[in-house]
């Protein structure tokens, strides 16, 4: 994306959603999904258009693709001139972007609600009529890879994310990053981008999602005219990528670099994701993070690690069952000085051992819920979060009616469900350990 | 098919209908907040601000107040660590604390069914902290495994020594947070006198959003704040600015190098501030739009962005910028940062940009009131800064009222591209250090 990339990670319960009420569904003839969220507080509209494509779809030896063409879609169309789309919107009081995810591309306008049929004629208008060059493809390039430098080559913490996470998956193609790897970033090409254009930007392949202070019926009526025009693309490719096989070995590595201030141990497992009508597991696991790794006051890996052995300075446990294919569960532990890298996950593994034999502390786990309920109050507050986690849901699998859901199945998992996720996923053979570090020096090897 | 280009002239907010209505509350104990009362969501959002923050740091005490703030919830009469986040969390109650250069934030979202418990919960946080010595240990460790982070960070490593040059021995020349040093060697007498120094009524501004009434928002301001001290610590002298052009290279082994630029800014209060705004706007304020990231991203992919800001600090203000790019590529993409500078403080701007961003600026301005938190930010915001509730009525005539005659005088004024100073981590090709 143009400012920045969605990280791999989101907050707990960002995908919680609350009553029905206000959120009106459409489908136009052509295949193009509509979701609009009413909000009548302030003039205000956001205009989403979230394509079913990410880096997890991109052609082998092309990483990155998806990314550097989300760049290129503000330049030149047919009816607007490199760089007149954002100045468009700014002439408008509005702002705007893009985001690239492994399994969605999306892009995003916030604007006064009584310009919402001009954002929808640009966008109509790039979905379709892009006109790229090769100076555009070169230049963009080279501030994605710019982009690249500033995200990841300086920050060695990034770094040893994108080695661990190629470590997991040993097939999928989650295994890459989102930026792609530097040197098939250099490679791409105008035919590239053209070429994953062409297969991906169509209305039966796109999800609309209107929030803030709009009429649904309105927004459906223009949406209808707008982008009801555009014929769908009957040759859209069906949505299957590599899987994984069965992982048998268990996999650690450690990445030592010179800029580490603070060492780490960080455990990815394999995990299932949030699947359209069979939420449960998901569920379960989401909060499984929150019992064992939510809060370091309250957490079971907070009080026993930080508090009460005091090994650690930080501890946390992450999940994002948001992802339309298998994703990761993931345990952490930054240890206080003079603890090792090697008895910190020790003693971490220990913890998450007596948490399975113990279980979830009731009390713990009623709190969770009451805030699970305050979550669908709160979330009212900002409809473009309820945006996001509708367009993010469309695009990785879920429905309306699953997203709706979601909440309620949150607040039925029991304790038993809790420890008997984590005892299925907690398996080292589909893991992988990484240790962050500094280089070991000349005297300490000796 | 360009029939949609046509609105780029169209003008913003013809019908103004848009309204925010502030109201100016005096609790019983005579104590001051704005409110904007919109009861469609049963929860409020509060955002209360104690002028001075980490500045008021005592000599030696180098971030007590930072570390002061993160223990606010750490413990308070009967309740521990854990037993304050449990009851919290119970409640669905958020509470956040946050340290700047000029003020202590503290934001907290109560829901309206146990507002009363959740008042009460950050009352004993703020007025009757215990901060433990077990706490302090604890949380002083995370404190100083930031601090090492951020001396490998390039970025930090860059802006610190920046405003270290620029501010010498004032606050504003260190770090909020303190040395591994000053930091260590902090003792529980010295968080007391941090909390006294900062959180008292005399430097207190509040702003609330959301289900309350007026009547019901004066109460819980007695109830929350009512307990505190009349007054803090006095606030320091003036940062004077003392910083000349030129290059520092601070080496650094990375593949990108990061710069930080800048020079003297400008206050919030001078009569030029709009127009400064503007003009920063259009230089390097308004993203994709600015000269700047035109002529260093677009039109020659020398970085992922750059931008420029006016920082009105209470004690000194400074207009700042930031690029990175590749330790071969940052000597061109400082060139023409230097070029646009004194190409601006020559000849200012046309009259088109100046108008494309008054539409934005003014166009943009109520899309900011969008939510409980947000607009309560905004009411403690204005008032810490010195506006009146009618500020928010007014502030769009006074951008469209700003002449390009205006622009012109104030790009000479302000704009000193001899005085721009580049600060560089990493390894930079074709740079040579000026100290």
């Amino acid at each position: 994306m143009r400012r920045f990339f969605l990280s791999f990670f989101s907050v707990l319960f960002a995908t919680a959603a609350h009553a029905a009420e206000n959120v009106t569904t459409f489908t136009l003839d052509n295949g193009m999904q509509g979701v609009v969220i009413e909000d009548h507080r302030a003039p205000v509209a956001v205009q989403m258009v979230w394509y079913k494509t990410g880096a997890a779809d991109e052609p082998p030896g092309k990483s990155g693709i998806a990314h550097l063409l989300e760049h290129l879609m503000f330049k030149a169309t047919d009816n607007l001139e490199a760089g007149e789309f954002s100045k468009i919107v700014a002439a408008n009081g509005g702002s705007d972007n893009g985001f690239t995810a492994q399994d969605y591309t999306g892009y995003v306008q916030r604007v006064a609600s009584d310009r919402l049929g001009l954002m929808m004629q640009m966008e109509a208008d790039r979905m379709r009529n892009l006109r790229l060059t090769e100076a555009d493809v070169v230049t963009e390039r080279d501030v994605v890879i710019e982009e690249r430098n500033q995200r990841t080559e300086n920050s060695p913490g990034a770094l040893f994310s994108e080695q661990r996470n190629a470590a997991l998956y040993l097939n999928h193609p989650y295994g890459g990053p989102i930026v792609g790897w530097k040197h098939e970033i250099a490679a791409l090409g105008l035919s590239d981008a053209l070429s994953f254009y062409d297969t991906y930007y169509a209305p039966n392949n796109a999800v609309l999602v209107v929030a803030g202070d709009v009429d649904p019926a309105e927004v459906e009526r223009m949406a209808n005219e707008i982008y009801g025009a555009i014929p769908a693309n009957p040759d859209l490719p069906e949505r299957l990528r590599p899987s994984e096989p069965p992982q048998l070995a268990e996999r650690r590595l450690t990445y030592a670099d010179p800029r580490v201030a603070q060492p780490y141990v960080i455990r990815s497992y394999l995990a299932p994701e949030r699947d359209s009508g069979a939420q449960e597991k998901a569920a379960a696991l989401v909060i499984l993070a929150e019992v064992l790794g939510g809060s370091s006051n309250t957490s079971y890996l907070g009080r026993k690690l930080q508090f009460d052995e005091q090994l650690a300075v930080h501890t946390s446990a992450f999940y994002s069952g948001s992802s339309l294919d298998d994703t990761t569960f993931g345990l952490v532990i930054v240890p206080v000085p003079g603890v090792s890298l090697a008895e910190a996950e020790a003693a971490l593994d220990g913890a998450v051992q007596d948490f399975l034999d113990e279980g979830p502390d009731p009390a713990q786990l009623a709190r969770i819920k009451q805030q699970i309920k305050a979550s669908e109050i709160y979330q009212r507050d900002s409809v473009q979060s309820l945006a996001r986690t509708y367009g993010a849901a469309l695009t990785q699998g879920l429905t309306v009616e699953d997203v709706q859901a979601w909440p309620d199945i949150l607040s039925a998992v029991t304790a038993e469900d809790v420890v008997a996720a984590g005892r299925e996923i907690f398996d080292r053979k589909r893991a992988v350990t990484g240790w962050l570090m500094q280089p070991v020096s000349d005297e300490e090897t000796q | 098919m360009r029939h949609f280009v046509i609105s780029l002239i169209a003008c913003l907010f013809a019908s103004p209908l848009w309204a925010v209505e502030i109201q100016e509350v005096t609790s019983p104990g005579g104590i001051k907040g704005w409110l904007v009362e919109d009861r469609s969501i049963p929860f409020v959002a509060l955002d209360i601000r104690f002028q001075g923050g980490a500045s008021l740091d005592a000599p030696g005490k180098r971030g007590a107040i930072n570390l002061m703030s993160a223990l606010l919830e750490e413990g308070t009469g009967d309740l521990d660590a854990r037993g304050f986040a449990e009851a919290a969390e119970g409640l669905a109650a958020h509470y956040g604390f946050e340290v700047g250069d000029d003020s202590v934030t503290i934001t907290a979202r109560m829901l309206t069914e146990n507002r009363d418990q959740a008042v009460d919960l950050l009352r004993r946080a703020i007025t009757e902290p215990s901060f433990p010595q077990d706490a302090i240990d604890r949380v002083r460790g995370q404190v100083i495994s930031g601090i090492q982070s951020d001396l490998k960070d390039p970025e930090t490593i860059a802006s610190r020594r920046f405003s270290s040059l620029a501010f010498g021995d004032h606050p504003y020349g260190s770090a909020r947070d303190g040395t591994v040093e000053t930091v260590t060697a902090l003792t529980q007498e010295d968080i007391f006198a941090a909390h006294r120094a900062t959180l008292a009524r005399d430097r207190l501004f509040v702003g609330a959003s959301g289900d309350i009434s007026a009547e019901d928002f004066g109460l819980l301001m007695d109830q929350l704040l009512g307990d505190l001290p009349e007054t803090g610590a006095a606030f320091p002298e003036r940062a004077e600015y003392a910083l000349e052009g030129g290059v520092t290279i601070v080496p650094f082994e990375t593949p990108q190098s990061v710069a930080v630029f800048g020079q003297a800014g400008i206050t919030r209060q001078d009569p030029d501030f709009f127009p400064a705004y503007i003009l920063n706007h259009i230089l390097g304020g308004a993203g994709f739009e600015s000269r700047l990231m035109n002529e260093v991203r677009e039109k020659r992919g020398l970085t992922y962005g750059i931008g420029t800001y006016l920082v009105p600090k209470d004690l000194g203000e400074l207009y700042l910028g930031q690029v990175a790019s590749a330790n071969d590529r940052i000597a061109e993409a400082i060139e023409v940062t230097r070029q646009e500078w004194k190409k601006a403080a020559e000849e200012g701007v046309s009259e088109e940009e100046l108008t494309r961003a008054k539409t934005y600026l003014t166009g943009a301005y109520p899309l900011r009131f969008d939510g409980n938190s947000r607009i309560a930010g905004i009411l403690a915001g204005m008032q810490m800064i010195g506006l009146g509730v009618e500020y928010i009525n007014t502030r769009n005539a006074q951008i469209e009222a700003v002449t390009n005659a205006d622009i012109r005088r104030v790009a000479k004024r302000l704009l000193q591209p001899e005085n721009l100073r580049f600060v560089v981590v990493g390894q930079p090709e074709g740079l040579t250090d000026t100290n």
